[in-house]
């Protein structure tokens, strides 16, 4: 089955959305990350998707979806490299994504989750 | 079907805000067209009004139709289990939307976005 992969970087776990999304890859990648977080103990999660030229409400709500579910396991979540086009459609569609950390890059995405768990190396 | 609306828009010189809208309302209307709708077809339509340019894009099902279109239309809504944002949002992402349906015969969304 094709799956996204997740990298382990010490206590990150890191994800690059670099394929079109469908449900069924959003909805492995909910379950896998979920899994990955309580295996690995880790503390945040970082999400690049400046891949994806479209974010449509189902890809939005999974996006929140995994912010949420990894809050609620003690971790915190950037979304980091949203482009402008999919920022200005969201917002229009109706789903600002409140609740969901953001960044401009993965640079910036590393520091605010280090920044918010506090410096430890 | 997102990527040939993509193409579609891209060659109607469509700017690259605008393809992304129109592209999201397809991807909307596609996935209730085959979750409500059982599946269908879409049609991809470029239109030319004067000095206007757009593309038009209709999603037909046989489904069971929806029963109250006004409330299918609000923000929140869902009979599947969504956010209740497709319908709602595919026409906020486009210039002109038009829905018919009769319970059990069907749903007909037309959509247009101008360049």
């Amino acid at each position: 089955m094709e799956r996204i992969p997740i990298l382990k970087m010490g206590e990150y776990l890191l994800v690059t959305i670099q394929v079109d999304m469908h449900d069924q890859l959003a909805l492995t990648l909910q379950d896998d990350l979920t899994q990955r977080i309580a295996r690995e103990r880790s503390r945040g999660v970082l999400i690049d998707i400046s891949s994806l030229d479209v974010v449509d409400s189902f890809i939005g709500r999974m996006i929140a979806n995994i912010s949420g579910m990894a809050r609620v396991l003690d971790a915190q979540t950037v979304v980091v490299g949203m482009q402008p086009s999919v920022a200005i459609t969201l917002v229009e569609l109706g789903l600002p994504l409140e609740g969901v950390h953001t960044a401009l890059n993965v640079e910036k995405g590393m520091a605010r989750l280090r920044q918010q768990l506090g410096t430890r190396h | 079907m997102r990527q040939l609306v993509r193409e579609q828009a891209m060659a109607l010189g469509f700017s690259l805000v605008d393809q992304t809208k129109l592209v999201t309302a397809a991807s909307e209307l596609g996935r209730n067209t085959v979750i409500y709708g059982g599946g269908g077809e879409v049609r991809l339509d470029p239109v030319i009004q004067g000095a206007r340019r757009g593309l038009r894009l209709t999603f037909s099902d046989q489904g069971p139709g929806i029963a109250d279109i006004e409330r299918a239309l609000t923000d929140g809504f869902t009979t599947g289990g969504g956010l209740g944002l497709g319908l709602g949002g595919a026409k906020r992402l486009c210039n002109e939307f038009a829905i018919e349906s009769r319970p059990g015969q069907g749903t007909r969304v037309t959509i247009t976005r101008w360049r």
